[in-house]
């Protein structure tokens, strides 16, 4: 278990060394910085320090139309800005009342799905890199998320910022060769990730570095309400796409992995598992999808003026299982074209408060990988 | 071709002693290696880092440098005009003498070690008596700099980098050295042109039990010696920035690397001098058997920080301290006892008292080999 203590007590005198890890540092994701105390290399005390990302996200939407912050919910989870989309839909829908088309449910499952593979893949890369590996595990990675890249540039015009849905719906119908593609992309991917695990999953060194590093409790990672894989890892089987039965996931079969010992490893292969169940969930999508609308009537009104919708007034919360964890919009409106009040729950920014409790006791090195096991965006931590 | 380069030296010897008067001749006699080995150690550095970045870049799926010159050939030229006109920064609170000294200081060591490596058939700068002491000895003093260096730069990653260096180095250079020990048993000379005469045409000592597992250790705790991956904790990129040169900019900077790229060189020139023949080897002149060996285990050094993760600094320890030594000291004993017998029984006698050695090293340290995982599902279809 974690160690609160100095580990040794020598006999003379020795002082702390305060270390200031960020916000210009390798391996911290971005600008997020902790002010660590080390003992020798082992951490005693350690705070993160948030904030240098900050751009005033919630007040912005609150000072615009509500189809006006779709593309800024792009830039909060820059890497999976189809779920981002996804939840700001839900939430909105839940608040003005509107119906979504099957066939637009079905898409944005697909988009979901495949924000999810970009989300784990790239993760994983990133997280070798932090461990040490030379940049060769990440730029495999980012050669298959390119390619879901392609896809999602397909039907949304743009790679990473796709603002892509809208009340209602989805901005477009999905082109004629997306489904081939998405077709192909599933034989491949399995494919992908046997690769990467046979080099990685087992690889002595990856194991030592990971298992027993950063365990999180599972009353702790409660307590403290975990989210994502991260709870999962701990062992809690709790996803929001069992839980709250929100879009069509209750028509999908699929598993969720669960962790035992909630340490970084655990971490790192639940995901693994997860990118092969969102695979299993791609392929019912693909092939189930039915015809149809993209976008109900009154979506598609409001999408052409968007400063006409004036949902009555009241208040919802939308949630969906992010990549990283429960990723909720919280939406009031006071009858306006602009809502009264607009929150995040973001999942980075709340599974990163038990950063210290992971870390303490362990050497400089577990807390870069404990950080990259996290899995942070800092533009959804800093808003 | 074998003797082409003592040739050319002869040629050069000759020359100077038919033009120039005797007093002459002999210093120019005396400095024609000196000056071969102040061109090959840069030269080769240069091209290393160009092996290097290209190796990395295919096995990452890259091209590498491709734009200077063709292939590249000419970016290490693009790179040194590059440090040398770029600016030197140094902290302000730094100690501005051993902030300067220790990138130039740690340069002489990488280069006197090769004075004792041979090249090839009557290849070598100073036939040593204690050449392979020398070279630990020399190689050794490499992490004083990086200590002053770290020291030097007032900077917590840079202190933390040395930090790690020293102690890296003080549990590697014992099995580093003690490694070599069965060699110079059974040669009985510690001159490396006698280790490498002790093992004609393809004798090499690695084709035998305790020469296999001599090497094996003598390359790993090479690969800790230079601080390559995955024993590159000193530098660690990921977390500690860039380690011990984290304040150093422009040529100083480039001085490290010139220093690390060296070390790779010779550290392995020695490995193969000391365990894959040197220069021995058939058909092929003896310098060309000798750069193959080297380089051979230089692109396995690069493979190594293609793909491995780096280990954590305890794992480090415990892997020199409680495998690797324990391996050495009976490796000494079972070399001992195999030059004894001198009869096809000890090539046996010896396999067996080493793998019962693994196993039960093994053993012993079961408890920290990672296990493999189950995983269960919830919510089962």
């Amino acid at each position: 278990m974690m160690e609160h203590t100095l580990i040794s007590k020598p006999d003379f005198d020795t002082q702390t060394l305060e270390v200031s890890l960020g916000p210009q540092h390798p391996s911290t994701h971005g600008v997020f910085r902790m002010n660590v105390v080390l003992d020798g290399e082992t951490i005693v005390k350690l705070k993160p320090v948030m904030g240098y990302l900050h751009r005033n996200h919630e007040k912005l939407a609150e000072n615009m139309s509500y189809l006006g912050s779709m593309p800024y919910t792009d830039r909060l989870d820059y890497i999976c800005s189809m779920t981002n989309n996804f939840a700001y839909a839900l939430a909105v829908e839940k608040l003005a009342g509107i119906e979504v088309p099957e066939r637009a449910q079905y898409i944005r499952i697909i988009m979901a799905e495949l924000t999810r593979l970009v989300n784990h893949t790239l993760l994983i890369g990133f997280l070798l890199n932090d461990l040490g590996a030379f940049f060769t595990p990440v730029l495999y990675a980012f050669r298959e998320r390119e390619k879901i890249l392609d896809l999602f540039e397909e039907v949304a015009g743009s790679r990473m910022m796709c603002n892509y849905f809208r009340f209602g719906g989805v901005k477009a119908d999905l082109t004629p060769d997306f489904l081939p593609r998405v077709k192909e992309l599933i034989q491949n991917y399995p494919r992908f990730l046997d690769e990467f695990e046979a080099l990685l999953s087992e690889n002595e060194i990856l194991m030592a570095r990971t298992q027993k590093v950063g365990v999180l409790p599972k009353e702790l990672a409660v307590s403290a309400s975990i989210t994502g894989p991260m709870l999962r890892a701990s062992g809690v089987p709790y996803d929001i796409r069992k839980v709250d039965h929100y879009s069509l996931y209750d028509r999908f079969k699929f598993r969720v992995p669960i962790g035992e010992h909630g340490d970084v490893y655990d971490r790192y292969y639940i995901r693994v598992l997860e990118m092969r169940e969102s695979i299993k969930i791609l392929d019912q999508a693909v092939k189930e999808i039915p015809s149809g609308d993209v976008i109900s009537k009154v979506g598609a009104g409001f999408a052409k003026a968007p400063r006409n919708f004036k949902p009555k007034a009241g208040e919802a919360y939308g949630r969906i299982e992010a990549p990283k964890g429960e990723l909720g919009f919280f939406v009031v409106s006071d009858g306006t074209n602009k809502p009264y009040r607009y929150h995040v729950r973001a999942p980075s920014f709340i599974n990163l408060t038990i950063l210290e409790d992971m870390c303490l006791g362990h050497k400089v090195p577990d807390a870069i990988i404990i950080l990259g096991s996290i899995d942070i965006v800092l533009g959804e931590v800093d808003r | 071709m074998d003797q082409l380069f003592v040739h050319i030296d002869q040629a050069i010897i000759h020359w100077a002693q038919a033009v120039l008067p005797d007093w002459m001749a002999v210093i120019v006699a005396m400095k024609i290696p000196i000056v071969a080995i102040a061109i090959f150690g840069p030269v080769t550095m240069m091209y290393l880092t160009l092996i290097e970045r290209k190796l990395l870049a295919r096995i990452q799926n890259r091209f590498g440098p491709n734009r200077v010159g063709k292939f590249g050939l000419l970016q290490p030229l693009a790179d040194g005009v590059k440090m040398l006109t770029k600016e030197d920064i140094v902290p302000e609170k730094a100690d501005k003498i051993a902030h300067l000294l220790a990138p130039i200081l740690i340069v002489i060591p990488a280069l006197l070690v090769f004075a004792v490596l041979p090249f090839g058939r009557n290849m070598i700068a100073v036939d040593l008596n204690i050449g392979v002491l020398f070279f630990l000895a020399m190689s050794g003093t490499t992490t004083l700099f990086i200590f002053t260096a770290a020291w030097a730069s007032h900077n917590k990653f840079s202190l933390l980098g040395g930090m790690r260096s020293v102690a890296q180095m003080i549990s590697y250079e014992i099995p580093f050295v003690l490694s070599v020990v069965p060699v110079l048993v059974v040669v009985g000379s510690f001159s490396t042109v006698a280790i490498v005469e002790a093992q004609p045409g393809l004798h090499w000592f690695v084709f035998t039990p305790w020469g296999a597992v001599g090497f094996f250790i003598f390359f790993i705790c090479a690969v800790a010696e230079v601080n390559r991956t995955p024993f590159d904790l000193p530098e660690a990129e990921s977390e500690l920035v860039a380690g011990f040169h984290t304040e150093y900019s422009g040529m100083k900077f480039a001085l490290f690397y010139m220093a690390e790229f060296m070390n790779v060189f010779t550290v392995s020139a020695l490995v193969a001098t000391v365990f894959l023949g040197g220069w021995q080897g058939p058909i092929l002149p003896s310098w060309v058997w000798f750069l193959l060996k080297t380089y051979t285990l230089i692109l396995i050094m690069m493979w190594f920080r293609g793909t491995f993760p780096r280990l954590r600094a305890d794992q480090l320890m415990g892997f020199a301290w409680k495998f690797l030594l324990e391996l050495t000291f009976v490796n000494i004993i079972v070399a001992a006892i195999w030059y004894e017998m001198r009869s096809p029984l000890n090539h046996l006698t010896a396999a067996a008292i080493l793998i019962v050695t693994i196993i039960v090293l093994f053993q012993f340290n079961k408890t920290e080999i990672p296990k493999k995982r189950i995983y269960k599902y919830a919510y089962a279809d």
